[in-house]
């Protein structure tokens, strides 16, 4: 019988908890919803955990650590980002941190180009209209959307995910692919991919991703300015982060005609209030960031910070440390 | 119809402007310009006398309205790529020839089809009414997952022109076996995918979706009844955006309520339109759209405009650009 402990902070998927019990007496938060942060602390202090298994929704910050005490190795999330962490805290204390890198490439491409099919194809209008006797006699020109085919698309972020979008788009007849990053890269070679700068995108693109991470140089990419130079018929699609597109730029360029339609899968803030008024429009898609949500990804994401734990406990390497600067 | 006189055709709907205007510079057109369709008499009074006639899906071409038309008729062309509404025996037996437009609405169909599978696997309708709702609270593990088609069995009924375009546009998804049935092998079109060639019930047994794209016939009436759902696996999404014919819609509530099979995504029912408090509205794991599968505006205006090439060639004499034969 293990005597090492491991504490997870909420309900996760059955392979995580296998695999933990693998190495690990657990304990956990046993519910859907987000631990409460003076909750987290207390139960901390209950025991003393070698490893703590938390969400993104969690602050990992000094109280947390203090009450946890100095025998916990590692903090092990179970998503990609890690900015919920405090990472100087945990290196001054010895205590590793993990992420879960990789897994949920698949479903966010899979994800971003089902919002794009989604918003073209104008189906959020179509469920709509069922629901709400709107379908008469078929109409040739009722709900028509725009096609894919000869269309022109961008992708603004050729990473792991920008690459997979494009793709997956491929064998839709696009007549040419843009992308920005902040360099070339040889890959963009397998999508016949052409590397411009955001004015080419914007200038050109019928259909544009975004696929980038938020930073200072990418914040409010999207404005006011963005939008009046675009073409009028464009569909802008955000499963990168929200904080990409000033939302109330959005709004106007929506409700104007500046641009056609928007899908959004990440926004600022998040949750957005349903009184949002992107919400209400026809020509928006706004989905409660569902990007990595498969079985597969959730499960693998489990499973692989349940490995991290392991690791550390063994004193071996978690394969998604998080090397601190 | 005599020698100098232009020929009479009659268009049964409002269509895009592009096609009447090809008919109406050689022919004298009446057009129905409504959204809404001629009642039965009134549609049986246009047509007396004419030459041609463009029909829409929605319409009923049967031994009762081609007499009414009288034995002028020459050509009959409909706006759609299934022409289940035509009786081709009556239409046969009076030497009328029947143009529709496949091919021209492929990629538009198919590319609804997709979307119309990753909205229903992928949840997306549940994810928008929770944005709506003000359900959206902070991330949760388990939270709406669904299954991805990194890794699945894909299972095409029909592998025509739209079944074969689907698979190509699945493929780089991740799919890891494509499986197809219907009434002949198509080695050629199958080679590009690697699907395989298997029996109905293997497809419905082995597949996690199951994507129907074959015509409505005799033959595939009803083939999605009680009995394929029961075979279909617990988790399968079936999507159909073929013909609501080719489904006991019945069967499919049933089994979509009692979890014999994961989930549906529908751009065709029976009826059309699906009467508002139809039991498939109500239900979390079924998406149904109102029969938009060719609605883009250029595909709209391409079907017309090959619509219109197929009644002229019919008023000719001259064989159609895109002709049904018995």
């Amino acid at each position: 019988m293990t005597n090492k402990k491991v504490y997870i902070t909420r309900r996760i998927p059955k392979p995580g908890f296998d695999k933990l019990a693998e190495g690990f007496e657990v304990d956990f938060y046993d519910s859907d919803d987000a631990i409460p942060h003076q909750v987290l602390v207390d139960k901390l202090k209950t025991k003393r955990y070698d490893a703590l298994l938390c969400m993104l929704t969690d602050q990992i910050e000094k109280e947390v650590l203090d009450a946890a005490g100095p025998q916990l190795k590692i903090v092990a999330t179970m998503s990609v980002g890690y900015d919920h962490i405090d990472l100087q805290e945990c290196a001054a204390r010895n205590i590793l941190v993990a992420n879960t890198p990789g897994v949920s490439t698949d479903s966010v491409a899979e994800l971003t180009v089902s919002l794009l099919l989604m918003t073209a194809r104008r189906i959020q209008e179509g469920v709509s209209a069922v629901r709400s006797g709107q379908w008469g006699d078929w109409k040739p020109k009722w709900l028509c959307g725009t096609e894919l085919t000869g269309s022109t698309l961008g992708i603004y972020g050729l990473g792991r995910i920008g690459f997979n979008v494009g793709r997956r788009l491929k064998p839709f007849g696009f007549s040419k692919i843009y992308y920005v990053d902040v360099q070339e890269v040889s890959y963009a070679r397998d999508i016949d991919a052409q590397f411009t700068d955001f004015e080419g995108l914007i200038k050109n693109c019928d259909f544009i991703c975004v696929c980038c991470n938020l930073t200072p140089q990418t914040r409010h990419m999207f404005n006011k300015e963005s939008f009046k130079r675009m073409k009028k018929n464009a569909i802008l699609i955000n499963t990168g982060r929200g904080g990409v597109i000033d939302h109330d730029a959005l709004v106007e360029a929506l409700k104007n005609g500046d641009i056609q339609a928007a899908g959004l899968d990440v926004t600022e803030p998040e949750p957005l209030p349903k009184e949002h008024p992107l919400v209400a429009m026809n020509n928006c898609v706004i989905l409660p960031h569902m990007g990595s949500n498969t079985w597969d990804s959730r499960n693998a994401m489990a499973e692989i910070a349940a490995r991290n734990c392991l690791a550390a406990i063994s004193n071996k390497t978690p394969e998604g440390i998080v090397f601190v600067q | 119809m005599s020698s100098g006189a232009r020929p009479r055709v009659f268009i049964s709907r409002r269509i895009p402007e592009e096609g009447r205007a090809l008919l109406a510079a050689t022919c004298d057109v009446n057009s129905w310009e409504s959204d809404e369709p001629p009642s039965h008499s009134e549609y049986l009074q246009a047509v007396a006398g004419v030459d041609g006639i463009l029909c829409l899906l929605t319409d009923t071409i049967n031994g009762e309205l081609l007499d009414a038309a009288g034995p002028g008729l020459k050509v009959v062309s409909t706006l759609s790529v299934g022409y289940d509404h035509i009786d081709v025996k009556e239409c046969a037996r009076r030497n009328v020839k029947i143009g529709y437009t496949p091919g021209i609405l492929t990629a538009a169909t198919a590319e609804l089809t997709v979307a119309l599978l990753l909205a229903t696997s992928r949840r997306l309708k549940e994810g928008i009414r929770a944005v709506e709702n003000g359900e959206w609270g902070s991330w949760k593990p388990m939270w709406l997952c669904g299954p991805g088609l990194e890794g699945a069995t894909v299972g095409i009924v029909g592998f025509g022109r739209i079944g074969v375009t689907v698979g190509r546009c699945l493929k780089p998804f991740g799919v890891a076996s494509f499986l197809y049935s219907g009434r002949s092998e198509k080695p050629v079109e199958a080679k590009e995918l690697g699907a395989m060639f298997v029996s109905f019930d293997e497809l419905l047994a082995k597949s996690d979706f199951v994507v129907a794209c074959c015509a409505l016939t005799d033959k595939t009436r009803n083939l999605f009844n009680a009995s394929a759902f029961k075979k279909m696996k617990n988790s399968a999404v079936f999507v159909n955006t073929s013909r609501g014919g080719i489904v006991n819609q019945n069967d499919l509530i049933t089994a979509l309520q009692s979890g014999q099979i994961g989930a549906a995504g529908l751009d065709v029912t029976t009826p059309e339109p699906l009467p508002t408090d139809s039991p498939l509205l109500k239900l979390d794991n079924c998406v149904v759209l109102p029969h938009i599968a060719s609605a883009t505006h250029k595909t709209r205006a391409a079907m017309a405009v090959l619509a219109a090439n197929n009644l002229l060639a019919g008023l000719r004499g001259d064989k159609l650009p895109h002709e049904i034969q018995i």
